[in-house]
């Protein structure tokens, strides 16, 4: 259903790209608060690298911390784009076009944020680059395969070539829309990044079938990284994290926290860019009623962990599981992950008025990425505190200030990078959105007239 | 081809902490300051955990030495992922320090908790810079470190022996910790020379009251300890019978 005026294609490219070329002032606010959150973010990673880790809150039990946390909870946001994108185009479901173009570049830019942290968190971080890319082949010193480690860039690498490829696909006859209507450096750039689109048949052709073909492709690399981030906890030993259902539940969990985060950012360029005519309430419909799937199909791998860890009766497991269920502060920690991952977010999102209500659908969705990145912390930090019984080496965590402000500043990398891309590239779709024009029909429905897309093809 | 290992009998040990001391000295492991000490990252490549038995006043100290374990099945090793550790034939897991990039995924999948970051640039003061072990590496900032059986020791034994053109004698040398304690509770050599005590006391005393710490996790750790020998529990066993 499409709830809108009809909308002339001159009227829709000239809406789609006015991010372009105005700046509203809420996007200066956003520009230069970012900025001055990313300025400290540098700072905060570059007295790390000065001093070394002793600056972090990090010690003897507590080897791994926030850093490894915020990594995890980007690499689940990273999966919102391929999500949206690839499975919405592969079901045909009319509602993804305003959202694709958003989600994957949100994709790409969390997991290169996602990347960032594993590596400013070595010791040596100038050696890690070197040890995984390039690699110098010609010492022949290899990289030991077993490990986890070293699934996990190949993964990640390999998920950010793909969904780079699959954003540049959707987005060539845009620059080429772009080409046309541009002058001085951004008609050479346009021109450049349009490779030659001209719009003729053969190139529309070849278009599609690489847009299928890479949502095809880049399914099972989707499923992949997040269980090969989740097996980074799951081949080791620590009590809670060596868990075989930790690959499912990493992956439905970064589904539940992507997707609301494609919410969050829908919200925001509909009142940033004044999008009412493209992201429409419908799409927060849509949306909502797939999330309250999602949703549910994470409350049941949460549950699921808990049982897990207690079905085996192991001494070590149910310890470390009392701990963090019942024991401060983790006791309130598992109270906010169930809170704000599920019982705020999910009732509200059954009924329909709320789920049309753009206010509404943004609160719900920054609470279940609250409870989310709760979770993540609930899940790796309690095993490490009190790994087996050596009491005499127990510990508390406390992350340093130079961790927290790395960990908002990795947020606000995110949002700067989001800006600067919508001031060069359109945020929507504009070749998809006219698609969806093009296939929409006239339907009588009951007694009104209203536009709707019946199927695509 | 020697296999080795060590052997701590805990009814022996005293908590003196000499072994810690003499590792210290005898490996380069930086001097752990008080203020280090509160950050729980202190160095300590052997340490000694203190224990309270029972409730004051009839309250007891334990104490146990943890080294490295040194496991034939070595968590540790599988999950780095720049062979920075690895297992030498002998039976030694070892760490290369220039290899190491700092994932502390070792020391994450260590449960003896016996690997250590180096969070800091070691420093010495002046008067302890002329006191540094020439044969062992100083490590620096953001590597891994952990107990080595004395490498350097193994290294010079055996490069002794083979010049000398001949085997490796039982007991020709022994590790730091070994070396200083005063009540003889740390026993380090071939576990598959017959003749040497540390596979003397594994064949015998190991039988009656020898355990590995976390042996269930499967590892096969190389460090036995023989555990106390209570004098009550004794008694009442005695008495019981």
């Amino acid at each position: 259903m499409q709830e809108r005026h009809q909308l002339g294609e001159e009227a829709i490219t000239r809406e789609l790209f006015r991010p372009l070329v105005s700046t509203p002032a809420m996007m200066w606010v956003g520009f230069i608060g970012l900025g001055a959150v990313l300025a400290i973010f540098v700072f905060a990673v570059s007295w790390m690298f000065y001093w070394g880790l002793g600056v972090t809150g990090l010690h003897r039990p507590n080897m791994w911390g926030f850093m490894i946390v915020n990594f995890v909870f980007w690499i689940g946001i990273s999966h919102a784009g391929v999500m949206i994108s690839a499975i919405l185009r592969l079901t045909q479901a009319e509602w993804r076009r305003p959202v694709t173009r958003a989600a994957e570049v949100m994709t790409i830019f969390s997991l290169m944020t996602a990347m960032l942290h594993p590596v400013i968190h070595t010791g040596r971080p100038w050696r890690t680059l070197y040890w995984v890319f390039p690699y110098d082949f010609w010492r022949n010193l290899w990289p030991d395969i077993r490990g986890p480690l070293v699934w996990d860039p190949s993964a990640i690498l390999t998920y950010l070539t793909g969904s780079t490829l699959f954003l540049y696909t959707t987005i060539i006859p845009d620059m080429a829309l772009a080409r046309d209507r541009t002058t001085g450096w951004r008609h050479v750039l346009y021109s450049i990044l349009a490779l030659g689109w001209r719009g003729n048949e053969r190139q529309w052709k070849m278009q599609t079938i690489a847009g299928f073909l890479l949502s095809g492709l880049i399914l099972p690399v989707f499923v992949s990284v997040h269980s090969i981030v989740s097996w980074d906890f799951a081949v080791s030993l620590v009590p809670t994290w060596h868990a075989t259902v930790f690959a499912p539940y990493f992956v439905i969990g970064a589904i539940h926290s992507g997707v609301s985060a494609v919410v969050t950012l829908m919200a925001l360029m509909r009142w940033l860019f004044r999008f009412e005519n493209y992201i429409r309430l419908e799409h927060f419909d849509s949306i909502g009623r797939l999330l309250i799937a999602v949703g549910t199909g994470w409350l049941w791998f949460f549950l699921l962990d808990i049982f897990f860890a207690i079905y085996p009766q192991e001494a070590r497991e149910l310890e470390i599981m009392q701990f963090r269920l019942f024991d401060w502060p983790f006791n309130v920690m598992t109270a906010l992950i169930f809170i704000f991952g599920y019982f705020i977010p999910v009732p509200i999102w059954v009924f329909q008025r709320f789920r049309r209500n753009v206010k509404i659908m943004f609160w719900t969705s920054i609470a279940v990425n609250v409870g989310m990145w709760a979770e993540r912390y609930w899940l790796i930090k309690p095993g490490l505190m009190r790994k087996y019984e050596w009491t005499f080496d127990w510990a508390w965590y406390r992350p340093s200030i130079v961790e927290i402000s790395i960990v908002m500043g990795s947020f606000a990398l995110v949002g700067f990078l989001l800006l600067v891309f919508s001031k060069i590239f359109p945020p929507i779709s504009v070749w998809e959105e006219k698609e969806g024009v093009h296939f929409a029909q006239q339907l009588q429905v009951g007694k009104r007239r209203v536009n709707a897309i019946v199927r695509e093809f | 081809m020697p296999r080795w290992g060590m052997v701590i009998d805990l009814d022996r040990c005293t908590g003196c902490g000499a072994c810690v001391v003499a590792c210290q000295a005898e490996n380069n492991v930086p001097i752990n300051t008080e203020d280090v000490y509160h950050q729980r990252r202190a160095i300590e490549w052997i340490r000694l955990e203190r224990y309270w038995e029972g409730e004051y006043p009839n309250i007891k100290a334990r104490y146990i030495p943890v080294p490295c374990m040194h496991c034939q099945n070595a968590p540790c090793e599988p999950v780095c992922p720049v062979y920075a550790t690895y297992h030498t034939s002998e039976g030694i897991n070892m760490q290369v320090y220039n290899r190491c990039i700092g994932t502390r995924y070792c020391a994450i999948n260590c449960h003896w908790h016996v690997r250590f970051f180096n969070f800091w640039e070691p420093k010495w003061p002046d008067s302890l810079k002329n006191q540094l072990n020439p044969n062992v590496t100083v490590r620096s900032r953001g590597v891994m470190e952990k107990c080595t059986f004395c490498i350097q020791r193994v290294v010079k034994a055996e490069h002794q022996a083979k010049l000398e053109g001949r085997d490796l004698e039982a007991d020709e040398f022994t590790t730091a910790c070994a070396q200083a304690c005063p009540a003889e509770a740390i026993v380090f050599g071939d576990l598959d020379n017959p003749n040497s005590r540390v596979a003397q006391l594994v064949n015998s005393a190991v039988n009656e009251r020898g355990y590995r710490l976390l042996e269930d996790l499967g590892t096969e750790p190389s460090v036995y300890y023989l555990k106390k020998i209570d004098p009550e529990a004794a008694a009442e066993e005695h008495s019981g019978h």
